[in-house]
């Protein structure tokens, strides 16, 4: 049977080998960033069992794992390495090889979207093929080793220069694969720490009481506050949902949660379009085309922006008290 | 009400506006956050801890990075372009709206990763955009080669993000389900997932019709350009 932590013991591998490579180039800081994680990743089942059954000692030690990662974090030079093949290398493949080139990479998709629809009808001598908890991720993990496999036979090269190709690009996004978890672990210690409570108290403060709609606009326009502040919609979306959209919208006025959920994260990333804290998305790219502003993308983004946060309130409005 | 936590959201705001190393951000303001709100060094650690590793999930990316670094070793990238530029007959709007298009269905698919500024934009969208533009008012300044650039970044992210949501096993919908579930509602991905669609379409619409009014003021220039070499 496969189950998610499959997946994320084949990640801790991956990220044991990056850091040994690491170690074998001599680039220390990488290597024991990556070590690190990786030792987060594949301890993790452990972390969680251990506290589930009282012991917190695994789950502390994890949390100086983070605080390490956080130390070593600004010692990642992102430095590209050589490139393993030159251009003309890679033109010339991409006109022999043509269409083909694109099969593997839709196989991911592909794949994925398939364990997704059928996955819980597969089943072999009795035993169910995919564990029911998080079936699609374990789809995608799935997918993932089939598309490499796959594009192994279309450019007949070993798999394992694969997984060298796959360090080198994981080494060139660094630290930055790492936000989206951390902003997800600040978001649960924002909730634990009562900033959501916080935030809501002085939203109920300022609110009309028991006006649906502006509770509705203030959760909205929250997102986008929160997102501007904090440079990513993952970060804001446990906050304003722990503050506003829990207590007030679904408990209080009755509002539908996926399509809550659903629109309300996209209210935050209207804000990220918005936002100077969302660098990857805005001032990188104004970098890269070497705009004299940089905040050209930014201003590119304005009037869209607005005009989508706006039909999406509406939406939010028409359906999410239905 | 202990509203000294909220120092943790300043953390947040000073470290970036200072430019420190984000991770480092956001650890400091989940440290100092729990700590202002009177949480023991053990309790936070371990709170930090356990709530890293229950979302592992949001790393399952780098799965991934193998297979595409394979194939962009053997030209995906290079025959992705060949292909792109092969196609003919294509206005400015036709071919921001395109790409709109393109990027957003591959983002409901979950293939983010496929454009994106430095993949697509830079040697793809950007120098096509400017050439379609010349051909409506060949005397382009520096400001509107900047404005063409900017606009087609402007639709690379647009296209993304709101196709992004629409996936069920990547990010956004992800969390949304985790959240849920930590509180008691159980939720599917598609069920979350699906009411992404409407603004998707909404998204897809006001970014169409601002690409097509920035094409129609090209035009309106080109004509009094030409209106004023006739006098």
């Amino acid at each position: 049977m496969l189950r998610i932590e499959y997946a994320y013991w084949l990640i801790a591998a991956f990220l044991v080998y990056t850091g040994l490579r690491n170690l074998r180039d001599r680039h220390r800081w990488h290597a024991a960033f990556w070590l690190v994680l990786g030792a987060l990743f594949g301890g993790g089942d452990a972390i969680l069992a251990q506290s589930a059954a009282g012991n917190t000692l695994p789950a502390q030690l994890g949390g100086g794992g983070v605080i390490v990662l956080a130390l070593l974090a600004p010692r990642l030079q992102r430095k590209a390495h050589p490139e393993s093949s030159s251009a003309e290398q890679r033109l010339q493949s991409a006109i022999r090889l043509g269409h083909t080139l694109f099969v593997p990479a839709l196989l991911i998709p592909l794949v994925t979207l398939l364990v997704a629809l059928f996955g819980g009808w597969l089943a072999i001598g009795g035993h169910a093929l995919f564990a029911a908890p998080q079936m699609t991720l374990t789809g995608l993990a799935l997918a993932c080793v089939v598309a490499l496999f796959a594009a192994s036979r279309v450019a007949r090269t070993p798999m394992h220069e694969g997984v060298a190709e796959g360090r080198r690009l994981l080494d060139a996004i660094g630290w930055a694969a790492l936000l989206p978890l951390l902003l997800a672990a600040l978001g649960q210690v924002f909730t634990h720490s009562g900033v959501g409570t916080a935030i809501a108290a002085i939203a109920t403060a300022w609110l009309p009481g028991g006006s649906a709609l502006a509770a509705l606009l203030a959760f909205a326009l929250g997102m986008v506050l929160f997102t501007v502040i904090m440079g990513n919609a993952f970060a804001a979306f446990p906050v304003m949902m722990a503050g506003i959209g829990l207590p007030l919208l679904i408990r209080q006025h009755g509002a539908d949660p996926a399509i809550l959920g659903s629109m309300g994260m996209l209210c935050g990333y209207c804000g990220t379009l918005l936002t100077p804290m969302a660098a990857d998305f805005n001032l990188v790219p104004a970098a890269l085309l070497e705009l004299r502003s940089p905040y050209g993308v930014i201003r590119a983004q304005v009037g869209s922006a607005l005009a989508i946060l706006a039909s999406t309130i509406v939406l939010m409005w028409l359906f999410v008290f239905r | 009400m202990n509203y000294w936590p909220l120092l943790g959201v300043a953390v947040i705001v000073v470290g970036f506006v200072l430019r420190f190393n984000p991770v480092l951000v956001v650890v400091t303001a989940a440290l100092g956050s729990g700590l202002l709100a009177g949480l023991s060094v053990p309790a936070l650690l371990a709170l930090l801890g356990n709530s890293f590793v229950a979302s592992r999930m949001l790393l399952i990316f780098v799965l991934t990075l193998p297979a595409i670094g394979l194939l962009e070793r053997a030209g995906l990238r290079e025959h992705a372009q060949r292909w792109m530029a092969r196609l003919q007959g294509l206005t400015l709007a036709r071919l921001l709206t395109g790409y709109l298009l393109l990027r957003q269905l591959l983002a409901m698919l979950g293939l983010t990763g496929v454009a994106g500024p430095a993949q697509t934009v830079r040697p793809l969208l950007a120098p096509m955009a400017e050439a379609a533009a010349e051909k409506i008012l060949p005397t382009l300044d520096d400001a509107d080669r900047d404005e063409l650039r900017a606009i087609a970044a402007a639709t690379d992210n647009i296209g993304r993000f709101f196709g992004e949501d629409v996936f069920i096993a990547l990010g956004a919908v992800l969390l949304i389900q985790a959240f849920y579930a930590q509180h008691g509602i159980a939720l599917s991905p598609l069920a979350i997932a699906i009411w992404a669609l409407p603004t998707a379409i909404a998204a897809f619409a006001i970014q169409s019709l601002r690409v097509w009014l920035y094409q129609r003021r090209l035009r309106q220039r080109a004509a009094g350009d030409r209106a004023r070499a006739v006098d």
